[in-house]
């Protein structure tokens, strides 16, 4: 009996023990993994239409890409300071218009808009959120959102025709660099998009790992702890506001080059809703989670449209066909099941099937 | 003059809207905690009943007695709706604020997604009463019919609302609950089954702006109802969150405001609309009435 149970202590322990250098080489992997995949001609059926080395196969990765840097900085309000804005499409608008409208309407070059972007999207994030954070919880919540209709309603006015309203406003790409024009330069942009995804990881994690990190931990977990110990949550959220607003405005920025131009349904609530569904299934406050999460959730959101008119849809009754082929709605439902059966989202999935895989082989 | 009268009617008219959906999302707030997204979709469900039943249901039609039954259908359809809403998904995360408000954003992405799967994304036409496209002459201005059907209906439920709180019992629960919800539950009552009822009434005021806002706008579609639950937040918060009169005030101010200002200056009514919250939570955050908003 005794040695029944100390075996799979062992043999728990020792993968443990492995596994440290694992976590931390395991990122450099997948990233090296990533920058090398416009080099694989492979065709996986299923999964992608053409061969993984084909503009519409990156095109779609690096879309993922972009949605999983975003869902990732909304992470630092959402999971790690526990703040539940509805208005993140707001910053990720400004990065997406900000940096078309520099360059298409104002003409500056591509590097420098992009620079102006950002900047210019953390300081109406530091701005609203010094407005905003003076409520807290659902308040919050409510006036992130009235801001980002504001926003919505005023692209699609289209004042001075600046934002080309419900068309939206194509890049001017003569002033874009050559080799991120075109088809045949996808895989540019792909490996852009990957830079994105490295530069939101790193601010995030040093971010998360720093002194003030752990007060915006501490901030979600027991704000009047915070105050008593002679710290602002304040000062501190609008910190979290004012970063998450920035790393929005960099994919932003990603995303009007890699879509060439803006559209606006990007700043509608509900490009703001899909987000917080993105970090809730993907675990928010987790390391990779969100990132993950916003992967997922955008290529599911593309591949479940292919689904939706393939052959085997197609053959179901009508009451089933109609819904199956709305992304958003097998995605919604997925995500109330998640709310309420995984609650930690998908980097959740580890620590809570871990004890059953433990336990299986202790049965047998 | 004229314009003034019309643009006032106008206004009211689309308060009355405001108001019913903030009436039961306000209610909803105060007692369970709960920022409802999937109001948006009692809105649409109570819209699309009706245009529904206008067409199939027998003895419903686009004009008289059956646009009657037909909005009835459509309001018992949205009430349905949210009370299985509540008993079936946000009774099991009672207390849990966060999830609760999680689940209704799930709801509010696949149930548009619903919709639109049964129906199509594009608007559609709306049976209209052709009574409610005449015009009535007021001080000289010609105000079409339907400002009146909404502000009726906005003030019927209101008179009603204030009443079923103020002389049943479980009305003064609900009352109580919105105040205090500890103190009821120590006293022996179970508040959660005023929750279920909020919630049907709620449903059914938004079911009703749906019907009442198809009239209105002369078309529905499956998005229509997220940007009327925007703008009915936004009263909810200036009203102060939980109180029913709060609400009516603030729907009023709202909806004057938007309809004075746009007529003026185009499209800078919403923005003032905006601008009216973030001033009231600077310099009030509790809303017009009672209840902290900063919670």
């Amino acid at each position: 009996m005794t040695t029944q149970t100390a075996q799979p202590t062992q043999a728990a322990a020792a993968p443990a023990r492995r596994r440290v250098p694992w976590a931390r080489f395991g990122p450099l992997v997948v990233l090296v993994v990533f920058l090398a995949l416009p080099y694989c001609g492979l065709k996986i059926p299923g999964v992608f239409d053409s061969p993984v080395n084909k503009p519409g196969t990156l095109q779609l990765l690096a879309l993922c890409l972009v949605f999983g840097a975003l869902a990732m900085g909304y992470d630092l309000l959402f999971g790690r300071t526990g703040m539940l804005s509805f208005g993140h499409a707001l910053y990720f608008a400004a990065g997406v218009y900000g940096t078309d409208m520099l360059v298409t309407k104002a003409g500056y070059g591509l590097w420098t808009a992009i620079l102006l972007a950002v900047v210019g999207t953390a300081t109406l994030a530091a701005l609203l959120g010094a407005i905003a954070l003076r409520t807290g919880g659902i308040a919050f919540a409510m006036v992130t959102l009235a801001f980002a209709q504001v926003a919505a309603i005023t692209i699609g006015r289209n004042p001075g025709g600046a934002t080309g309203g419900e068309e939206g406003l194509p890049m001017a790409t003569e002033r874009v660099p050559g080799y991120l024009v075109g088809v045949a330069n996808t895989v540019n942009l792909y490996w852009l998009a990957v830079g994105v995804v490295v530069i939101t990881v790193l601010v995030v994690h040093a971010i998360a790992d720093s002194p003030a990190g752990r007060v915006l931990a501490a901030v979600r977990d027991d704000e009047r702890r915070v105050g008593v110990l002679g710290l602002d949550p304040y000062r501190y959220r609008l910190f979290a506001f004012t970063v998450a607003g920035g790393l929005a405005g960099l994919a932003g920025a990603m995303y009007a080059l890699l879509i060439g131009g803006a559209t606006p349904h990007i700043a509608a609530s509900d490009q703001t809703l899909t987000l917080l569904v993105m970090v809730v299934l993907g675990g928010p406050g987790t390391r990779w989670g969100p990132l993950i999460g916003g992967f997922l959730f955008t290529y599911l959101d593309y591949r479940l449209v292919a689904l939706g008119d393939s052959d085997a849809v197609a053959g179901l009754p009508g009451v089933l066909r109609g819904p199956l082929s709305q992304p958003l709605f097998i995605l919604g439902t997925v995500f109330i099941l998640a709310v309420y059966f995984f609650p930690g989202g998908l980097a959740g999935l580890r620590t809570r099937l871990g004890p059953l895989a433990r336990w299986i082989p202790e049965r047998r | 003059m004229s314009t003034v009268v019309l643009l006032t009617l106008t206004g009211l008219g689309l308060a009355a809207l405001y108001f019913l959906v903030a009436s039961g999302l306000a209610l909803v707030f105060g007692l369970a905690d709960v920022l409802n997204f999937a109001h948006g979709l009692f809105l649409s469900v109570g819209a699309y009943g009706t245009w529904w039943a206008s067409d199939h249901l027998p003895g419903a039609g686009p004009s008289g007695w059956g646009f009657v039954l037909a909005v009835v259908f459509g309001v018992v359809c949205g009430t349905v709706v949210a009370a299985l809403v509540e008993l079936v998904l946000i009774r099991p995360l009672y207390r849990r604020t966060i999830e609760q408000v999680l689940v209704t954003v799930g709801l509010s992405l696949a149930g548009v997604a619903l919709l639109q799967a049964s129906w199509g994304s594009d608007p559609k036409p709306y049976p209209r009463p052709q009574w409610t496209q005449q015009l009535t002459s007021i001080a000289g201005a010609r105000v079409p019919n339907d400002r009146f059907l909404l502000i009726g209906a906005a003030v019927a439920v209101l008179a009603g609302l204030l009443a079923f709180l103020k002389y049943t019992r479980i009305g003064l629960v609900i009352r109580a609950g919105v105040e205090d919800r500890s103190m009821v539950t120590a006293l022996g009552i179970d508040v959660r089954r005023a929750f279920t009822l909020v919630f049907a009434i709620g449903g059914a005021a938004a079911a009703l702006a749906g019907a009442l806002g198809g009239v209105y706008a002369g078309s529905i579609s499956p998005t229509g109802g997220s940007s009327l639950l925007i703008f009915g937040f936004i009263v909810v918060v200036i009203g102060g969150m939980g109180s029913v009169t709060g609400a009516a005030y603030a729907a009023v101010a709202v909806g004057l405001l938007q309809q004075f200002v746009n007529y003026n200056w185009s499209g800078l009514g919403d923005i003032c609309v905006v601008a009216l919250l973030a001033v009231v939570l600077l310099v009030r955050p509790q809303g017009i009435t009672g209840k902290v908003a900063t919670s």
